[in-house]
């Protein structure tokens, strides 16, 4: 369980940033984890409730089994898929060297 | 007679139907009253001439075919720009998706358009619909038309400022947590977020994908309901949607504006009076004269208690940053939008950072952030898990109250507007702008709010909403209380815009709409 | 990287110390007409990007909407593998970030798979070996990764890289075996029997082409090794990018000698996850990671619980098809065939093709042998399974009752079967654009017997002489001048005739 008041440190802050993706400046990692703090205190009441055995709620109308059947639709036009890309080359997304791991 | 552009949607409808006014000069006429103020209001991103004159070229053009027009063909609508529009430009309201031009309609616009609605252009918003004040925007600041130096509430700020300024009689916002109701309450127009499912969100940009609803702004109760009855239906395309047909919202609006309350029972939510503070006087003293009307139409008035609406905070602001951090992984530079580095001295790992550090504003961050933290293993059944199980709660809370009431009632928001950067460098001091309306998205209910009030109590006199919650599809319950309101409360006071001060070179203000 | 080339008996040496526990995961590409969220054709091999709508790219507002004959081809899987069937289970995002993902999150299963516990008993060496299954799941497949520039097209070393999405959201299974103990040297056999009997599965199940060239089966080979007479597992490491049946067996075998080699200096294994590479035969440890992965599992929000009725499961597996083991004992029985036998042509991929030429008319014994035989060795030199084959076994049939009529030698219905392989052709049409039909012309034979006769005085000679073996070179020469196009026990018998000698 959280603490009723959690204090997240810079570091955890920087860990969580880079985790999502997010160049944080110096003066950011220093905003962020004072708002991130008061925030995270002010949420960790949800620890009050009792709720030990209550279902979750994933989603709020209770449907199931929502299938379409396996049929072949039109795929965009390429020029459309291409359109709003930062940069193409062979018809394909070009990105930058990828340091990390092949998945 | 009033100028086109103070008509309301209805009554502009019947008007280009009669043939009294074609299509194109109501197009025009909201083009022009854009023109004339919106450099003022700055609700519109995006305005499309063009677009819209061609839309409205063909609604006459069936209308001489003698074609059957459906009931808000060549009415003029501001679309929220979180909605995705084939060939327009779609931001969200973010640096990170500026220039993009979607290939694809949203199930909203699909339909906007085939209603025969004329599309004026796209409006500011809270970037990615995070925010209660469109000072998130990563473009713009978006005036309350009420008073130029105060917000027009959020997310979907730029809708509620323009259909409040008479630039569009209709308006799309989408709400998540109030997004809808805040705006339509502190600009003193009326907005209704719908049963989640009712309306696709199929092209809506997606914040908090449990909780995302679009919905319809309008200056009447009836306006509102014609246009959620063109968005409201199942759609293939979004698992979520609801595949029965929802409830007719017109007639319950148009029953409702002719009929009293009896037989109905009313609740008040305890825990939305602000007994423990925190809520401005002058908004409690209008929702009281509110309840008051609402017994004077013979509604039975009951208190109910909602015990864990009090958590609705805390469980949103756990369960909507969990989502958004997800969703929003998608805006990474490889397929659209904003690239930042890519100059050959960084790798992929970077210019994604750099794009996102960049692309998004200091809420988007945060929420983000909290996200990640909230979903992170070792948190997650603290927070995320937690924060569901309280939802299961509240919803539990919802009905039992139901049992009790046909309709609960509370304030839309605590606050009427607020000054523009009052509010920005505390991210609390703007969370609990939703705490009345939490309850609602949480459960997944309908919940609509209605001009009830003004309130000068931080300066000028500001409007003030009122919000009736009813039950997963019963939205005509809703538009019914709502319009039986709303007519009570014009015969008492007139159109609550009509105590709006003057916008613009033309027009006196709101006598077309209240009626 | 310290192994060196180890042998075989390295490899048996180890065995003696060390205890091998394995584990797989495998992905399978369903062989739906569309993907698993969107109607984007499935089809491989097409321009890039061109199978690609705002759901599969992951455009802002896009959502996903299962497709009803993933969750079927699944269950189906499921079914096939005694599996549990979940009567409700939800979609997770797995959240991570990576170029070819467009959401960077897959929409995977988490704690909720589709299919519960199973097993699948494997033959090897005469043994049955039990597999447990612990799970199979269901998700989305990414799309396509082209690094442009170094030296290796590796991201390594590459310069930039190039993403097409047609094949990021193919629906994608995961089959993951429980920890498969006490096997001993036979693991990697085991390992390889296990993915040939799933695969055979799959392809008889009609859900996949399987076709792990093109990447439609992938294994990921988990292996660590025990100390023998310890009973703690070791630590395991993850094997990626396992490619083809004999790349499990190898990749297996190759991690078993490394891992024993660090084990063996006093060393630790370190947990992680290797790359298999085809052409050293080895695995390469992936770059370490700076921090451990958090995936921050949620349910999908955009997708609903998937709870399979009853009677739906139980339809579904009363449509089933007889599995490849039920058929192989079938054929045993029917067919005669010893366990041996049958096992020669389970490994060589080759029941299937067996059984539908005896199917088509041949006899058990002739079929058997131009599969394992000629058919084989065909397959290998071109490095296909014998399945893969561009001939029917309708085509096969044909060939066998030809030799067995007369019309063609065997050395011809060789030839027709090349014919047929390298034209595309019929078997009729391939003997007479080839002129392949066996020369009964008698007076033709008995020409070419006699020049034969006179070419080879010595020969003659001998075999008048009561030598009668030594005919046989008589026979090879006419063969020979007749381009191999006569019956050779014909062209015998005329050689005996002219030779005056009584065969």
């Amino acid at each position: 369980m959280p603490d009723d008041r959690s204090t997240l440190t810079r570091d955890e802050v920087a860990h969580l940033a880079r985790l999502a993706r997010l160049a944080v400046t110096e003066d950011e990692l220093d905003l962020f984890a004072g708002q991130l703090d008061v925030i995270l205190g002010a949420v960790a009441r949800i620890g009050d409730v009792a709720a030990a055995d209550i279902e979750p709620t994933s989603h709020a109308v209770p449907l199931q089994n929502v299938l379409r059947p396996d049929g072949v639709a039109p795929s965009l036009p390429r020029d459309a898929v291409l359109a709003g890309a930062p940069s193409v080359e062979d018809d394909r997304f070009r990105v930058p060297q990828i340091l990390g791991e092949e998945e | 007679m009033s100028e086109l552009f103070e008509l309301s949607a209805a009554e502009t409808a019947a008007s280009i139907a009669a043939g009294h006014a074609s299509a194109v000069e109501v197009a025009q006429a909201h083009l022009d009253r854009i023109s004339d103020v919106d450099s003022d209001v700055r609700a519109f991103l995006h305005v499309d001439p063009e677009g819209a004159l061609t839309a409205a070229r063909a609604v006459d053009e069936r209308r001489r075919a003698g074609e059957p027009l459906g009931p808000l063909a060549g009415v003029p609508l501001a679309m929220k720009d979180v909605v995705v529009t084939k060939g327009l430009p779609t931001t969200s309201g973010s640096k990170i998706l500026q220039g993009w031009i979607p290939p694809y309609d949203a199930t909203v616009t699909r339909r906007v358009r085939e209603a025969g609605i004329v599309m004026l252009g796209k409006t500011n918003m809270d970037e990615f619909a995070m925010g209660s004040s469109t000072e998130n925007s990563a473009y713009q600041v978006t005036r309350n038309p009420w008073d130029l130096s105060r917000v027009p509430g959020g997310s979907s700020g730029g809708s509620s400022a323009a259909v409040a300024a008479f630039e569009a009689p209709l308006s799309i916002g989408t709400d998540t947590g109030g997004s809808i109701r805040q705006p339509a309450a502190v600009t003193g127009i009326v907005g209704h977020k719908p049963t989640y499912g009712a309306v696709s969100r199929y092209g809506l940009i997606a914040f908090s994908s449990s909780l995302d609803q679009a919905g319809p702004f309008g200056r009447t109760v009836e306006d509102t309901a014609l246009l959620h009855q063109v968005l409201a239906g199942h759609d293939p395309l979004d698992s979520t949607s609801i595949p029965q047909a929802g409830p007719d919202v017109v007639t319950a609006a148009r029953e409702g504006a002719r009929a009293d309350l009896s037989g109905i029972r009313v609740g008040i939510v305890t825990e939305l009076t602000g007994a423990g503070g925190g809520y401005q006087e002058g908004v409690l003293a209008s929702f009281r004269n509110a309840v008051a009307i609402l017994r004077s139409l013979g509604a039975e008035v009951v208190e109910v208690s909602c015990p864990h609406f009090d958590y609705a905070l805390a469980a949103y602001y756990l369960i909507a940053p969990s989502e958004a951090s997800s969703n929003l992984a998608r805006f990474d530079s490889v397929r659209y939008g904003l690239r930042v580095g890519d100059d050959g001295s960084h790798s992929l790992e970077e210019v994604m950072s750099l794009t996102r550090e960049q692309g998004f504003g200091a809420e988007v961050k945060r929420r983000i952030m909290i996200g990640t933290y909230a979903l992170s293993s070792g948190y997650y059944d603290a927070y995320y898990g937690q924060a569901q199980k309280v939802r299961t709660l509240i919803a539990a809370d919802f009905t039992r109250a139901f049992e009790q009431a046909d309709v609960l009632v509370s304030p839309t928001s605590p606050f009427v507007a607020f000054g523009v950067g009052e509010r920005v460098a505390d991210p609390m001091a703007m969370y609990v702008n939703d705490l009345c309306t939490l309850p609602a998205s949480l459960a997944g209910t309908p919940a609509i709010s209605v001009p009830c009030g003004l309130s000068d109590e931080t300066g000028p006199a500001l409007p003030v909403g009122l919000q009736i919650m009813a039950p997963a599809m019963a939205d005509d319950r809703c538009y019914r209380v709502g319009a039986a309101f709303e007519a009570a409360y014009i015969a008492a006071h007139g159109h609550i815009l009509k105590g709006m001060p003057r916008l613009g070179s033309v027009g006196a203000g709101a006598d077309g709409a209240a009626r | 990287m310290t192994t060196q080339t180890a042998g075989v008996s390295a490899y048996d040496e180890v065995l003696t110390r060390y205890q091998p526990v394995f584990g797989l995961e495998t992905h399978v590409e369903l062989g739906t007409a569309s993907k698993m969220f969107c109607g984007c054709s499935t089809e491989f091999g097409a321009e890039p990007n061109s199978h690609t709508c705002p759901v599969c790219l992951g455009m802002p507002g896009a959502l996903p909407v299962m497709n009803a004959a993933a969750i079927e081809y699944t269950i189906k899987i499921g079914l096939a593998l005694n599996c549990t069937i979940a009567s409700w289970c939800r979609f997770a995002r797995k959240n991570y970030f990576y170029p070819d993902m467009p959401k960077n999150y897959q929409i995977s299963q988490y704690d909720e798979p589709i299919c519960g516990e199973g097993h699948l008993d494997v033959e090897v060496n005469g043994q049955t070996v039990r597999i447990g299954i612990e799970r199979v799941h269901m998700e989305e497949d990414t799309g396509k990764n082209t690094h442009v520039g170094g030296a290796t097209g590796r991201i390594h070393g590459a310069d930039y890289s190039l993403v097409d999405f047609n094949r990021a959201g193919i629906p994608l299974v995961e089959i993951v075996t429980k920890p498969v103990p006490g096997t001993g040297a036979m693991a990697p056999e085991v390992a390889r029997a296990y993915v040939a009997e799933l695969r055979d599965i799959l392809r008889t199940l009609g859900v996949s082409d399987v076709k792990m060239e093109q990447g439609s089966l992938r294994c990921d080979v988990n292996t660590s090794l025990t100390p023998a007479g310890s009973s703690e597992w070791g630590t395991r490491t993850e094997t990626k990018n396992v490619n083809s049946l004999r790349s499990v067996e190898r990749a297996m075998r190759s991690e078993i000698i490394r891992q024993a080699g660090i084990l063996d200096a006093g060393g630790r294994i370190k947990q992680e996850t290797r790359h298999f590479q085809e052409t050293t035969g080895q695995t390469r440890s992936g770059r370490s990671k700076e921090e451990a992965t958090d995936y921050r599992y949620f349910p999908e929000p955009d997708l609903v619980p998937v709870a399979p009725a009853a009677d739906w499961v139980s339809q579904i597996r009363a449509s089933l098809p007889e599995l490849p083991a039920a058929r192989r004992n079938r054929l045993r029985s029917e067919l005669g065939l010893s366990a041996e036998e049958l096992q020669s042509l389970v490994n060589a991929g080759a029941v299937d093709a067996f059984a539908d030429t005896v199917a088509a008319g041949a006899p058990a014994a002739e079929a058997r042998n131009w599969w394992l035989g000629y058919l084989s060795q065909l397959a290998n030199a071109r490095e296909v399974e014998v399945s893969a084959l561009a001939i029917t076994p309708a085509q096969v049939a044909k060939v066998i009752e030809l030799v067995g009529t007369g019309t063609l030698s065997t050395a011809l219905g060789r030839q027709v079967v090349d014919g047929v392989l390298d034209t595309g052709a019929g078997v009729e049409q391939v003997i007479a654009e080839r002129g392949l039909a066996v020369v009964s012309d008698t007076s033709a034979l008995t020409e070419a017997a006699d020049a034969a006769i006179a070419a080879n005085p010595d020969i003659a000679e001998k075999v008048r002489g009561g030598k009668l073996p030594a005919v046989g070179v008589l026979v090879g020469s006419v063969m020979k001048a007749t381009r191999g196009q006569a019956d050779a026990a014909t062209v015998k018998a005329i050689l005996l005739e002219r030779l005056g000698v009584s065969g």
